[in-house]
């Protein structure tokens, strides 16, 4: 039984508890069991709130018993990237430096979340502060990937997209800044959305490159992705980046899974060199799927997208240099060195020394050189109009085609410690989902078969407009239903990494 | 880099300025009186127990974000209004990157290369008593305001265990958050050319406009002792006629109108005398010292810290309507020179007695005193004379007295009618802010009236003739000058309830008949 309630999917978890026929008591309970049984082998999660999810499942249990109307999500369990403040959870964001701190507020997504009734499993581990592609930068040890223990998850959002994954949870939350949702969806297999940047808020959100962070939905199927990003996005006055709009209908589209009429378009740039021929392969079969459903597919050339990751490389560590100042032992957590005779500003250096690790001090060194008195203009200036360059391609492309399509990343899950000596090998996963994050437009992953070569998940990346998410769900479930409907059964069932 | 060896070599002010011309600039802090922050709900109130007006955005809790208070933009619009700027269609916050322990984010949010207010200007005058020290006549300047800018204030470090309170010598020291987050405005001049020895005077005269302008807007409470308004003072030399500009050095911890004068004065002799040696000045920020009035070097410009600014990514692009913009320049009040100027004009007073009003903070208080019915005279003599006395003894504002300037009018039209003199008139005020109730509860409560009834008082006359027979006699033989003596007597027999000239006529009119 147990083991039958952590195979289904969130919207099956949430109607079941609606109708009656199973208590959230017991769903959290199943998800708290089988984050027992596999936690030593994916380290998914760095907290599990096991009281405060039984707690919250019984407060759903006891909403349902008095009657009140249940939400889309309500009593339905979810793992929570460890960049969200949790005011009875510990968050450090994968970091020394915030090693058990516990916020005195949460985040507007955490409320929302507990508003909805989604009981929160616990914190999952990330890259320090989101800077990385596989969770191997957590200063708490890597994560890893359950089709292959011995391969990276992805990251920055790896332990969310490995509990999802392993059936820990239905349901993951990450962020985006680069491809941290895309990029770890795709490696694990499951789904990953990056929501239009400003539909989601970022109050609570520690920030990494504020105006590239973008919290979004990790799921097994494209529509629970789509309950989640409801249940997550809309307004937040707290948040001045916040879009003020009408959320996409993107359950709605979800469950239409109708690509006919619509047209897509490929970006030449992202299907020549340096992808790996199995990641081609099934992109390739997925292209002709959508054409065979009855969307017209163009080629749509995006010049600019080749400058991107440069670009991102100097803006995310620019701001990521300001942002993450505010960590000098002065008022929370870690501090190094205060014996009564170093000054403040020796503590600060000593506790930045000891308390970051080498990705994050070598992007603040990155990002303090390119703001510079002197080189301010070669580097983030020149970057800011590349970015606009991007922003321009996709609106040139978007007036031709409906949305966009690339693979998500250009390899599968890799081995665990290739790539931690070569950060120019890491930052190249995120070669195709950077362009998004750079024009705060919607992209969603979604999987679209093994490798042949390895055998492990690949992600396809459906791109749409600012604002126009839904798109990207009407392709997305078109994809899964038909690669289900022609498999037999969801594509994780391949997973063997814990059998 | 100090430069304290050239610190004690000054050279006498009038010879400095007869050889050399100074230049200054300031760059003025004010502290607006928005009801809660720039960026969060918190209230942006002075003072309050340490670390009480916090929440996790004016703390800088990691995941919180700044939305920016629509009040603290307006106000600073109707700040670069009033100055006569423009005001930019879009502009943005910068971050200013530094570390220091009273930062909660080690970055202030400001404005850097896209202020919100450019280009603007104050007419400052010097009256006649305040150009007079430096030996010339009145002047006005009008200086140039380069930028007003709107930012987050920081929070406070308190050095404890140190002799000086600085942080030199201190064994730790206490960080207080309230003041983090209050929304600041910057106002900075352009270089004011051509003051010559007025120069002291002239950033003097600027901050007190300034100071008077700020509050007549509504914006501040312009309180220089409470650090709601800081003025930093720039200030270069070069020689005399040469038309260039010399190395400036920026001054600090400038607390009070006075302190900028000497501070002015100050950098003038102490430059004049660096240059006179053949030595370069260093650009470099000093610090004043209110109880020494010299000023001592502190951080070196010349090794500045850069401050890495860059477009605030968590607001966004600033783009105040231009609707918004002319309703906000349609609310202006009328600004306090022309103000002046109309009500020196009506009350007929003179440049000098406009200045005594304005120094002592009295200009709203006399002339809702005049609109209440008293006489322009009336209304400045009571307020600048008892009432300041008064609340210069117990070290409050005249603003604070437990007195309205209906009450000051009411007791200027007793004495008027004769009910009241002078002396009685002072025992209704004191009775009035002992919370004894109105003027006219007082004199019922206290039973002050002038005795002016012939009868009632030619006993108490008689009674002084007949104590003081020497001065009587002089009287009576035509030396009236001593008569004083007499009233004097009768005033205190009456407990100065008498109508001291109704006294001295009826003495005189006993001892000179026949």
């Amino acid at each position: 039984m147990d083991t039958e309630l952590t195979r289904l999917t969130a919207a099956e978890i949430a109607a079941a508890i609606r109708g009656g026929e199973v208590s959230a008591a017991q769903v959290t309970g199943a998800h708290l069991a089988r984050i027992e049984a596999v936690e030593p082998r994916v380290r998914a999660f760095l907290h599990v709130a096991a009281d405060q999810a039984r707690a919250a499942a019984a407060a759903v249990d006891q909403r349902r018993a008095a009657g009140d109307q249940l939400g889309p999500l309500a009593g339905v369990p979810l793992a929570l990237k460890d960049v969200f403040t949790t005011i009875d959870m510990p968050t450090t964001c994968g970091s020394a430096i915030l090693d058990g701190w516990c916020p005195p507020y949460d985040a507007t997504i955490t409320r929302r979340l507990r508003d909805a009734g989604v009981v929160i499993l616990g914190k999952t581990n990330m890259d320090e502060f989101a800077m990385g592609s596989s969770t191997e930068n957590s200063a708490f040890g890597p994560s890893h990937n359950p089709w292959d223990l011995g391969r990276v998850p992805g990251g920055s959002s790896g332990g969310s997209a490995a509990a999802v994954a392993a059936y820990e949870a239905p349901l993951g939350i990450g962020t985006d800044t680069g491809g941290s949702i895309r990029q770890p969806g795709a490696v694990c297999g499951v789904v990953g959305v990056k929501p239009t940047y400003g539909g989601n808020s970022r109050y609570g959100v520690v920030a990494f490159a504020s105006s590239l962070d973008t919290p979004g939905p990790l799921a097994r199927t494209v529509l629970d992705a789509a309950l989640l990003h409801e249940v997550m996005s809309g307004h937040d006055p707290c948040d001045a980046t916040s879009v003020d709009a009408p959320v996409p209908p993107v359950v709605a589209a979800a469950r239409q899974a109708d690509v006919s009429g619509m047209t897509i378009g490929v970006v030449p740039e992202f299907t020549g060199d340096g992808v790996q021929a199995g990641v081609l392969a099934r992109f390739t079969e997925a292209v002709e799927l959508l054409e065979s459903l009855g969307a017209k597919v163009t080629e749509v050339s995006c010049p600019h997208f080749s400058y991107a990751l440069p670009a991102y490389y100097l803006i995310a560590p620019s701001e990521a240099s300001s942002n993450l100042a505010r960590f000098d032992a002065m008022r929370y957590g870690l501090r190094v060195g205060d014996d009564g005779t170093r000054s403040a500003e020796e503590v600060m250096a000593l506790t930045r020394a000891r308390g970051f690790g080498a990705e994050v001090k070598r992007r603040i060194m990155l990002g303090t050189y390119a703001l510079s008195s002197g080189y301010y203009d070669a580097y983030y200036g020149k970057a800011q109009q590349v970015r606009t360059l991007v922003i321009r391609d996709f609106e040139a492309a978007f007036e031709r085609v409906d949305v966009l399509v690339s693979p998500t990343t250009p390899t599968t899950a890799f081995p665990l410690g290739e790539r931690v000596d070569d950060p120019m090998a890491m930052y190249l996963a995120d070669l195709f989902t950077i362009p998004s994050d750079l024009a705060g437009n919607a992209a969603l992953s979604v999987p679209c078969g093994l490798a042949p070569e390895d055998g492990l998940p690949v992600g396809l990346q459906i791109m749409a407009p600012v604002l126009a998410d839904d798109r990207m769900y009407r392709v997305g479930a078109a994809v899964e239903a038909a690669l289900d409907a022609r498999r037999g059964y969801p594509l994780l069932n391949d997973a063997k990494g814990l059998a | 880099m100090s430069s304290t060896s050239t610190a004690t070599r000054l050279v006498a002010y009038d010879e400095a300025v007869s050889r050399y011309d100074p230049l200054i600039g300031l760059e003025t802090h004010v502290e607006l009186s928005t009801r809660t922050k720039l960026f969060c709900g918190c209230p942006a109130t002075f003072g309050g127990e340490p670390n009480t007006h916090l929440c996790p955005v004016c703390l800088g809790l990691p995941g919180s974000l700044p939305v920016p208070n629509r009040a603290a933009i307006e106000y600073t619009i109707r700040i670069g209004l009033a100055l006569n700027c423009s005001i930019a269609e879009w502009c943005r916050f910068a971050r200013k990157n530094y570390f220091y322990p009273d930062m909660p984010k080690n970055f202030q949010i400001s404005q850097y290369d896209e202020p919100l207010c450019t280009d603007g200007w104050l007419d400052v005058t010097l009256d006649e008593a305040e150009a007079a020290p430096y030996g010339t006549g009145p002047h006005t300047f009008r200086v140039g305001i380069e930028r007003v800018h709107l930012e987050e204030d920081t929070g406070k470090s308190q050095h404890m265990g140190g002799a000086t309170g600085r942080i030199h010598g201190a064994d730790y020291s206490l960080v207080d958050y309230n003041r983090a987050g209050i929304p600041l405005v910057e106002i900075v001049t352009k270089p004011v050319e051509g003051t010559g020895q007025l120069a002291p005077a002239a950033a003097h005269a600027y901050v007190k406009e300034l100071r008077d302008l700020l509050r007549a807007l509504g914006v501040s409470d312009v309180r220089m002792e409470e650090g709601s308004l800081r003025s930093d003072v720039n200030t270069s030399l070069s020689p005399r006629g040469s038309g260039r500009w010399g190395t400036r050095t920026e001054t600090k911890n400038v607390n009070s109108l006075r302190s900028v004068e000497r501070a002015v004065q100050y950098e003038i002799e102490r430059q004049a005398a660096v240059l006179d040696a053949g030595e370069r000045v260093i650009q470099e920020t000093r610090h004043f010292h209110e109880d020494s009035g010299i000023t001592t070097a502190g951080r070196s410009k010349e090794e500045a810290q850069d401050y890495r600014y860059f477009p605030e990514p968590d607001l966004v692009p600033l783009a105040p309507p231009r609707d918004w913009v002319e309703q906000i320049r349609a609310s202006l009040p009328e600004l306090p020179a022309i103000r002046r100027a109309r009500l020196q004009e009506a009350w007929g007073i003179t440049a000098a007695e406009m200045t005594d009003i304005r120094n002592a903070g009295a200009l709203d208080l006399v002339e809702q005193t005049i609109a209440a019915g008293a006489t322009p005279a009336d209304a400045r003599k009571w307020w600048l004379n008892e009432l300041a006395r008064r609340a210069n003894d117990t070290g409050t504002e005249l603003t604070s007295l437990p007195i309205t300037p209906a009450d000051v009018a009411r007791i200027a039209a007793l004495v008027g009618s004769g009910a009241l003199n002078d002396k009685l008139a002072r025992q209704v005020i004191e009775g009035v802010l002992a919370g004894e109730g109105s003027p006219d509860e007082v004199v019922a409560g206290r039973g002050l009236a002038v005795v002016s009834d012939d009868a009632a008082l030619a006993a108490a006359v008689d009674e002084a003739i007949a104590a003081n027979p020497d001065v009587a006699d002089k009287i009576r033989v035509g030396k009236v000058a001593a008569v004083g003596a007499l009233v004097g007597a009768v005033m205190k027999a009456t407990r100065e309830q008498a109508d001291a000239s109704r006294v001295r006529e009826l003495i005189l009119a006993r001892l000179t008949q026949s």
